[in-house]
């Protein structure tokens, strides 16, 4: 597999580490427990387009956030995780 | 015994050299053959039939195909270290000295007396071994299962390590050709004239294809002076590269493909300092699979004697090798295809017993060539071959109308038509899909980028595919992004292919469907009655096609006798699902350099050539070596070794490395506050200049690391994780940065390897300490207080930091400086601690001090303990929000019955400790529902002189004092231990203050 870092440019898997779904979102200091557990374990199993979180580890060390097919492995985009803070990782 | 007449080498012709005489030997008996044979040539050139016994009925075989989809002459290639088995003679190269044996017999090829499975041949039926050996469990250990292997197994292996050595490479390309027949030679011209960047695979050592065998004529010239001339001009294009010995065996994502170059494989031994095989990984923008066809068997009684042969490489045998696997040939076909090895053979001199055609009629081209040659057509089907180890001897044929006839023959061709190799194009979970004019499956999708051409896309024709490749080298540069001009495309002849499917010819006896898992046609019809009717279940239960060879001359008939048996068409029945890889690959290639001591990367300490120097025991630590404990000479075991190590610490002063700690710099005006989302502690209270402990929670509120960071500015702190967590740490600190805290102005960077920092303890540290630091610097308790840190001087004007922390429960510091001087810094510690009596440590002192004072660490964060388990509940800040702080609350984790850590002293002084020993209520019997918990941690104590230890207990804090019971069924050990205060040694902390 190959991932294109918007950084680094078209590089090889092995460079990277897969975290998982990217959708969940850290719920805001104050959250119920309730939303802070759904937020560590509930994941959808999506047979089709999902967004993950990739660390390109072997490279600038960017937390990426890759749009992938669990169908046919397709990457159809790759961004920096969360804008302002990785974007400084290239700057 | 030496035989070197080749009493079945033809006179002339071939691709041989017959200015290179080679010897070899095959089962002890020397030969010879020539430069440019393989090892099935040159058994056939010498009259060889027998070269194998097959798997389950240890039947006779000989060799049935020429290429890399042979299922019956397997044999163990080489000898000693390097013997190398179930390697297909059909591909082995030829050279001088080469040494092989038939495998699966026993005691020798002629008289295999595991033969006698055949009269107990009904157990051996499909599904044998779900069966059979059911029942009792036990024999299946003890009788089943070595009998089996002793009786089934193929070759054997070496037995001891391979000494020749792998690599990996990558290469990238615009175009990737697998093949290099005409549709891949026409491929690469039409890619390569245009100006793409071509890799061309070809498995074989000599670049053609079937028209090594085939000939035929191109462009108005031979076969061959078109091969020499095209690859003239490849060689002249900048960005064409061939590779010979190479095979292409699977298709990854994203345009990769895995390639095997066999790059030695054909000499006795690679020269020096080469690499035996290559494992390459080819990024393409576009491939194209030319891999061509594999003709396939007709299944009918006795289709496994020696002497039986595909029709296309009994020619290949015969026009390339020079070499006659029979001298009376008989042809049984299903195509017009199938008459090219009469020609062929006829060329050779070869007679020609008989023709038995299935299809209705036979064109009158062939006609005429019978009546000339003077042998008879037969209409009709094979319904058996008689015969023996000898090879073939007697033909029997059911003709049309129902008539018999029998034919003396000394070797069968057979032709059952072709098969394009769809193995590539499938990978991806690629269905191919049915061409009823050829009775075949193609290509019907393929993985991104990929296309086929030629045989392998079923046009079977010389110019279709010479065209088919053209057309595809031509567009797949053109879609890479290659915008030259192709030139003209080679022009050949177009054959008419006219093939009447048959695949079985139904009579008694044994008739092979898998030759090498010796899988019959009752066996399948057997699995249809049974009900494993699907293709995969087919598969599993009669194992047709899972044996090395992958099924590639045995999947599709035994598809089509169970869509017969079944009453479906063949599409219907479907196929099953493609896998690589194509070949198989050794796990030596795939390992490359990486085995023994270069498994993976190993990392020295600043310190390490001084540690090796001083004899020190080295211990592996992830990627780590780091010195283990320092013996010295009188010493009898580490024990003693590291006792005095603690001894001398605690009695004066001793160093230790700990480079290997993971060091991190957090720097930015939002660097305090960063710390304190990721630690469960407060980071932005510490002043300028201290140190605190610090713990790291998973978001699932377990411990996920600790370790101390000082905050050397106000916008700068310096962090340190454990060794085992140095990248992690790294990883998930990068992770709360950049995703979920990016409002947040710090940056991370890694300094594990820019520092070389040592840990110096003991009662006598600041007395070597002044003897290395700046005389300016001040050291003392007020100057430099507990869990100072701070930049220092140190003697010559080097900077270090200083960080006033204990791990040893002594007075002690840990000192940093720039890496490329820990070698110096240690050399120097050595000297002027002389007279204080200075005793360098390794890991296992380090460990006893820190279980001396109860201090947790790998055993301890094992990723199920809590802040709360550790003894660290008061570390965890309410006032703030932090990785892991809500779900640390969960009811679970606050359980008051959690097992927490606890320290554990035998009641019997004199006893030892073993990490691992269950904790059981004294008296009871130990069993899970009363198992309090376990050993983690444990030392001998020099300092209390017997065997201490850590646990994590059952509400243990309670029991301090308890006497309960350490059962350790893995050792057979039971004996009562004492829970206790974790901390043995100073628990109130005096000595690291002072
Ligand atoms: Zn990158």
């Amino acid at each position: 597999m190959r991932i294109v870092c918007p950084f680094c440019g078209e590089r090889e898997l092995g460079e990277f580490t897969c975290l998982g779904d990217a959708k969940p979102v850290r719920p805001a200091a104050g959250a119920s427990a309730d939303e802070v557990f759904d937020y560590v374990y509930l994941r959808d199993n999506v047979a089709g387009e999902t967004s993950e979180h990739w660390y390109h580890g072997g490279g600038c060390r960017a937390w990426l956030k890759i749009t992938r097919n669990t169908l046919t492995h397709e990457i159809s985009s790759v961004e920096p995780a969360a804008g302002v803070g990785a974007a400084k990782v290239g700057a | 015994m030496v035989s070197l007449a080749q009493t079945h080498r033809l006179e002339s012709g071939g691709l041989i050299d017959r200015s290179a005489p080679l010897n070899f030997s095959f089962d002890g008996k020397i030969f010879a053959g020539f430069q440019g044979d393989t090892l099935a040539s040159a058994l056939i050139a010498n009259g060889v039939k027998l070269v194998g016994r097959s798997f389950k009925y240890h039947r006779p075989r000989g060799i049935l195909t020429a290429g890399s989809e042979e299922p019956n002459a397997l044999v163990e290639l080489r000898s000693g270290a390097r013997r190398e088995p179930n390697t297909k003679a059909t591909t082995a190269e030829l050279y001088d000295g080469l040494e092989a044996a038939s495998q699966n017999r026993w005691p020798s090829l002629r008289h295999d007396l595991m033969a006698v499975n055949q009269l107990f041949a009904p157990i051996f039926v499909a599904g044998f071994y779900y069966k059979t050996f059911m029942w009792p469990a036990k024999f299946w250990e003890a009788i089943y299962e070595p009998a089996i292997r002793r009786a089934a197994g193929l070759g054997r292996a070496a037995g001891v390590a391979d000494p020749d050595h792998y690599d990996k490479a990558w290469a990238h390309c615009d175009v990737l050709i697998a093949g290099s027949g005409p549709a891949g030679l026409a491929a690469a011209l039409a890619a390569g004239r245009i100006g793409a960047r071509v890799i061309l695979c070809e498995e074989d050592f000599v670049l053609g294809g079937r028209l090594l065998a085939d000939g035929g004529t191109i462009d108005s010239m031979p076969a061959a002076e078109w091969i020499s001339r095209t690859l003239a001009e490849l060689a002249a294009l900048p960005d064409v590269r061939i590779m010979t010995r190479t095979t292409l065996f699977g298709v990854y994502d994203g345009g990769t493909y895995g390639a095997i170059e066999q790059v030695n494989d054909h000499l006795p031994s690679p020269p020096q300092h080469q690499v035996r095989q290559r494992l390459w990984r080819i990024v393409a923008k576009r491939s194209i699979v030319a891999a061509g066809a594999i003709e396939r068997p007709i299944v009918f009684t006795g289709n496994d004697t020696p002497g039986v042969m595909m029709a296309s490489a009994m020619r290949t045998y015969v026009a390339r090798y020079a070499a006659a696997p029979a001298r009376r040939v008989a042809l049984f076909t299903n195509n017009a295809d199938g008459w090219r090895t009469v020609e062929t053979a006829l060329g050779a001199g070869l007679q020609i017993a008989a023709v038995v055609d299935a299809r209705p009629d036979v064109s009158s081209e062939h006609r005429a060539l019978a009546t000339k040659a003077g042998f008879p057509v037969l209409n009709g089907s094979v319904v058996g071959v008689e015969g023996g180890k000898d090879g073939v001897r007697k033909i029997a044929v059911s003709l049309i109308g129902g008539a018999r006839a029998e034919v003396e023959a000394d070797g069968l061709a057979v032709s059952g038509g072709w098969n394009p190799a769809v193995g590539l194009t499938s990978y991806h979970r690629g269905r191919p899909k049915w061409q009823d004019d050829i009775s075949a499956f193609v290509p019907d999708s393929a993985p991104p980028g990929m296309m086929a051409a030629g045989a392998a896309n079923g046009a079977y024709g010389l110019g279709a595919c010479l065209r088919q490749g053209f057309a595809a080298g031509a567009a797949a540069a053109q879609s890479a992004g290659r915008a030259g001009n192709p030139g003209t495309a080679p022009v050949g002849d177009d054959e008419t292919f006219s093939l009447t499917p048959l695949w079985h010819v139904a009579g008694k006896g044994k008739a092979f469907v898998d030759y090498q898992h010796d899988v019959t046609a009752s066996d399948i019809e057997l699995a249809q009655r049974e009900g494993f009717e699907s293709v995969e279940h087919l598969k599993r239960y009669t194992t047709l096609g899972m044996a090395t060879d992958q099924g590639k001359t045995s999947n599709v008939a035994g598809l089509a006798i169970m869509a017969a048996v079944s009453a479906k068409s063949i599409p219907e029945t479907g196929t099953t699902i493609y896998r690589p890889p194509y070949v198989p690959v050794a796990i030596g290639a795939f390992a490359g350099h990486h085995r023994d001591e270069n498994f993976h990367a190993t990392r020295l300490t600043p310190s390490h050539h001084w540690a090796a120097e001083q004899g020190a025991v080295f211990v592996d630590t992830g990627l780590w070596k780091r010195a283990q404990w320092y013996p010295r000479s009188g010493e009898k075991d580490w024990l003693e070794s590291v006792t005095r190590e603690v001894k001398a610490v605690r009695g004066g002063v001793g160093f230790c490395d700990v480079s290997t700690l993971g060091k991190i710099d957090v720097h930015g005006p939002d660097a305090g506050a960063f710390l304190d989302r990721v630690y469960i502690n407060t980071f932005s209270s510490l002043a300028v200049g201290k140190a605190r402990y610090g713990l790291m929670l998973r978001e699932d509120g377990m411990v996920y690391d600790d370790g101390t960071t000082s905050r050397l500015a106000e916008d700068h702190y310096f962090l340190t994780t454990t060794t085992a967590k140095a990248g992690p740490v790294m990883q998930h600190l990068e992770f709360c940065r950049q995703v979920l805290f990016p409002e947040l102005d710090a940056q991370l960077t890694s300094v594990s390897d820019q520092w070389a920092q040592f840990s110096i303890a003991g009662p006598k540290t600041r007395d070597l300490l002044r003897e290395i630091v700046d005389p300016a610097e001040d050291l003392s308790n007020e100057g430099f207080p507990f869990m100072g840190a701070r930049e220092v001087a140190l003697r010559g004007g080097i900077k270090a930091r200083l960080f006033r922390i204990s791990f040893s429960g002594e007075m002690a510091f840990e000192i940093s400086v720039p890496a490329r001087y820990g070698d110096a810094l240690v050399r120097n510690l050595m000297l002027a601690g002389k007279q204080f009596g200075v005793t360098p440590y390794g890991t296992e002192a380090l460990g006893v001090m820190r279980i001396e004072k109860g201090h947790v660490a790998g055993p301890e964060l094992n990723g199920t303990t809590t802040a709360a388990d550790l003894g660290l509940a008061k570390m965890m800040s309410t006032k703030k929000d932090f990785v892991g702080r809500v779900m640390a609350g969960r009811e679970a984790l606050v359980a008051a019955d959690r097992q927490v850590v606890v320290g554990i002293k035998p009641t019997d002084k004199t006893r030892r400790l073993r990490s691992g020993a269950h904790v059981i209520p004294k008296g009871e019997i130990p069993g899970p529902d009363n198992d309090l918990g376990y050993v983690t941690s444990v030392c001998f104590s020099p300092t209390l002189d017997q065997w201490i230890g850590l646990a994590l207990v059952e509400r243990g804090r309670e029991r301090i004092g308890e006497i309960v019971h350490a059962h350790d069924p893995l050792r057979g050990e039971d004996y009562d231990v004492e829970l206790c205060n974790p901390v043995f040694y100073d628990p109130d902390g005096g000595r690291q203050r002072g």
